[in-house]
């Protein structure tokens, strides 16, 4: 998989980039991403041609009337854009959240899967 | 800036010190001051955010994917410390690929230092969504009131 980050989106309202693992088995590549403070039903995990983006909303709740002493983190959501690349299932994606945490699992096709050819001897 | 960098002015240092504010302006790195035990590094985990209210304090770190049960919260002549370790949760077997590794693991500790009202003896924390939020009251004494002025009859 190529793994590109586009920073097309960033100009107009800064996002945050999630940190990201990447690894890839026989059967296809599994994606985690870090997205504290994200509930659920707000992510985002959007597929357009190859084009795989990840967007949410960083929720904090109340914190519009909390005065600010100290920040590291400062945007209010999250965006990453990745390129798949052929020979995954880009319609088979799955994906879990638990605790911030996001993991997608994107199995390869089929056809790209490595496979045994068994010879018969007639 | 980039002009100024293609002709050196003799000043390198002065356009180093320019390049770093600017780049602090773009990524909000030092601009804002910090606490000599709470100074952010890049990519510090977790992540800090503190805010205040009158009567209380509110620390959120962005810890994502930690058992909550494992982290440690301790108070110490007014320092707020946070520890625990986050466990590496791939499976790297034979025929694994890994392309990025970009997500933080092992062991951290972070440390707030806190303001004197703070009462940390009623804190409460809790974890959602990979955030750990911890709330720690202020005195009572140090809530802003009204006094009444008592009048001559």
């Amino acid at each position: 998989m190529e793994v590109q980050t586009n920073h097309a989106g960033s100009r107009t309202a800064p996002a945050l980039s999630p940190a990201v693992d990447i690894a890839e088995d026989a059967a296809g590549i599994t994606l985690t991403a870090d997205l504290p403070g994200v509930e659920k039903r707000d992510l985002a995990v959007n597929i357009e041609g190859r084009t795989l983006t990840i967007s949410a909303p960083l929720a904090l709740g109340e914190a519009n009337s909390l005065v600010s002493v100290y920040s590291e983190v400062r945007a209010n959501h999250y965006r990453r854009v990745f390129e798949l690349s052929r020979e995954l299932d880009s319609a088979a994606i799955e994906a879990t959240v638990k605790d911030g945490v996001l993991t997608l699992r994107i199995p390869k096709l089929e056809r790209a899967k490595p496979r045994r050819i068994d010879v018969t001897v007639s | 800036m980039f002009t100024s960098m293609l002709q050196p002015s003799g000043d390198l240092f002065a356009d180093i010190s320019q390049l770093q504010d600017r780049l602090d302006q773009v990524f909000g790195g030092r601009t804002q001051g910090s606490s000599i035990r709470a100074v952010s590094r890049a990519g510090a985990f977790p992540a800090l955010n503190v805010g205040t209210w009158a009567d209380a304090l509110e620390i959120y770190a962005f810890a994502p994917g930690i058992d909550a049960k494992s982290v440690q919260l301790s108070v110490e002549k007014g320092l707020l410390s946070i520890s625990g370790e986050r466990a590496a949760n791939d499976s790297e077997g034979s025929g694994v690929q890994v392309y990025a590794r970009e997500r933080f693991r092992g062991p951290f500790r972070r440390v707030v230092e806190l303001p004197d009202d703070a009462d940390p003896s009623r804190a409460e924390a809790t974890y959602k969504n990979g955030v750990l939020k911890v709330v720690i009251p202020k005195d009572e004494s140090s809530k802003p009131r009204q006094i009444t002025v008592g009048g001559a009859a």
